[in-house]
């Protein structure tokens, strides 16, 4: 499995051709409390840059974007019950949705966990 | 395109430094750089000034006297510019107000107190939103008669402690505060320091806002932070908070198109003035009175978790868009999302099933009854 990580504070777990995506720990920090996720049904196809999900804390409504072409295959809807889950285990068990990699291609305009890091430090 | 703000384009309160200390998140606010946030984040600083005591720094916001040649005569004039009773205010007494435009628009809502002192007669303060200090200055000097002035305040702070526990806290460095009943106020010190204390906030629960020499505002900053009671809380707080109260916010949920009875705010409108009239936009206000608004802002409690906010629209259920949100997000004390909107008279009974459009979803929602959490002002025993 490699990670990858996207100027949106996104993390892309990537297994075969599914990848698995989620918010990083910086993101869930800027935004705060999450209240609320708004996931995308299963089977949808999104093209890189598609508003894939919405994250909502106390204070804004926050879009996620598809780092990736590719078809929604599962959303983590244990989000609707427990929208906290994004700001204790972002990386983890809080991930937003898995989906087919439509363009592999596309993962290498992303950035390795280092190089995000860096990224981070410079904001 | 409009430039970019930077830092620093923005003006800082006396207690900038303070909140940078305490790690706050520092954002712009009408001007000036502000914490939205400090460490504990905005649900928790939320539930902290609910259950115990929370230090919102409102430096921001405009102070300033009218002063006139005896309480009647300024009365009668801020009376001419507001519907509100000035006139019959007794000494240490707070007052909420608008000021109207000629239309009964809202230029902007604001608090305004007579000094308990008969030293001070003919003085009334005031303190307005800070977005609408240079507009409401403006029109104040537009307007006054020649015999009353408007004097702005620069060398104050503006602390206010809300909570169950905050009255305590103060008072244990300015114990008169304590005595104080709401809505009442009254000069006092604080560790020795002069400052003007009132009985009143945002936040729904019992607390004070506090004007105190801006030099010493760190001092009792950090005076009331050291109380265990005590916690810094940003101004994302500070609108949950408010928007649980069922208070308006200036510019969101009334604005100068608004008059205080599409507003629903009448309660700042005593009996004298409703039935005189005299004040500006008085036609339309007291027909608005005597028949009801056209539109009415209302309460609204969503059914689900996904929140509403500003903007959102509002329609009868399955049909026609009769509405809009005006403020509106997750509310910590509800535990659930909650907005307040405006909507045509014939759907603002309370129960009214409605639904709030938000990103092309029909939100099931209710009218609701405000405040979304009860008040808790403090009211002096009956002796």
């Amino acid at each position: 499995m490699t990670t990858y990580y996207s100027k949106d504070h996104e993390w892309i777990a990537v297994e075969g051709d599914v990848a698995t995506v989620g918010i990083t720990s910086y993101a869930q920090e800027q935004l705060g409390d999450v209240v609320f996720v708004e996931l995308p049904e299963a089977g949808k196809a999104l093209s890189q840059g598609d508003e894939a999900a919405v994250v909502e804390s106390v204070k804004a409504a926050s879009e996620v974007y598809a780092p990736i072409d590719g078809e929604i295959v599962e959303a983590n809807d244990a989000l609707a019950d427990e929208p906290a889950k994004v700001n204790e285990d972002p990386e983890g068990a809080a991930w937003f949705l898995k989906m087919k990699v439509g363009n592999a291609d596309q993962l290498n305009e992303l950035m390795d966990q280092a190089a995000y890091k860096a990224f981070v430090e410079t904001l | 395109m409009a430039e970019p703000v930077t830092e620093s384009d923005l003006k800082q309160t006396p207690l900038h430094d303070l909140h940078v200390e305490l790690g706050a998140r520092m954002v712009p606010f009408a001007g000036y750089s502000m914490p939205v946030q400090f460490k504990a984040g905005i649900m928790a600083e939320h539930q902290h000034t609910r259950s115990r005591a929370g230090l919102f720094d409102v430096s921001h916001m405009g102070q300033a006297f009218l002063i006139g040649p005896d309480h009647e005569t300024t009365a009668r004039a801020l009376e001419a510019l507001t519907p509100s009773n000035f006139v019959e205010l007794g000494l240490g007494r707070q007052r909420y107000t608008v000021l109207l435009n000629d239309e009964g628009g809202i230029i902007d809502d604001l608090m305004v107190t007579r000094s308990i002192s008969t030293d001070d007669d003919g003085r009334l303060m005031l303190v307005v939103n800070a977005a609408r200090k240079d507009v409401d200055y403006a029109h104040f000097r537009a307007r006054l008669p020649e015999n009353v002035r408007l004097e702005v305040v620069e060398d104050r702070a503006l602390i206010a402690v809300q909570g169950p526990e905050a009255v305590a806290a103060v008072a244990a460095h300015a114990p008169k505060a304590a005595e104080l009943a709401f809505m009442s106020a009254s000069s006092m010190e604080f560790d020795g320091i002069d400052c003007h204390i009132a009985r009143a906030g945002y936040t729904g629960e019992d607390g004070v806002e506090m004007s105190v020499p801006a030099g010493a505002a760190e001092a009792i900053a950090r005076a009331l932070l050291a109380d265990d009671r005590v916690e810094p809380i940003g101004l994302g707080a500070r609108d949950s908070l408010r928007l649980e109260a069922g208070l308006c916010l200036y510019g969101h949920d009334i604005d100068e198109t608004t008059s205080p009875v599409e507003g629903n705010i009448t309660f700042c409108m005593q009996k004298r003035r409703r039935e005189e009239g005299g004040f500006p936009g008085s036609d339309r206000i007291q027909a608005e009175l005597r028949d009801g608004a056209d539109r009415v802002r209302v309460g609204l409690s969503l059914d689900g978790k996904a929140p509403a906010r500003e903007g959102a629209e509002i329609a009868l259920p399955g049909a026609d868009v009769i509405g809009t949100v005006t403020s509106g997000g997750f509310a910590p004390t509800v535990g659930a999302p909650i907005a307040m909107g405006f909507v045509p008279r014939a759907q603002a009974e309370i129960g009214t099933q409605l639904e709030l459009i938000v990103r092309g979803r029909r939100l099931p929602a209710t009218v609701a009854d405000m405040p979304f959490v009860p008040n808790r002002y403090y009211r002096k025993p009956k002796s």
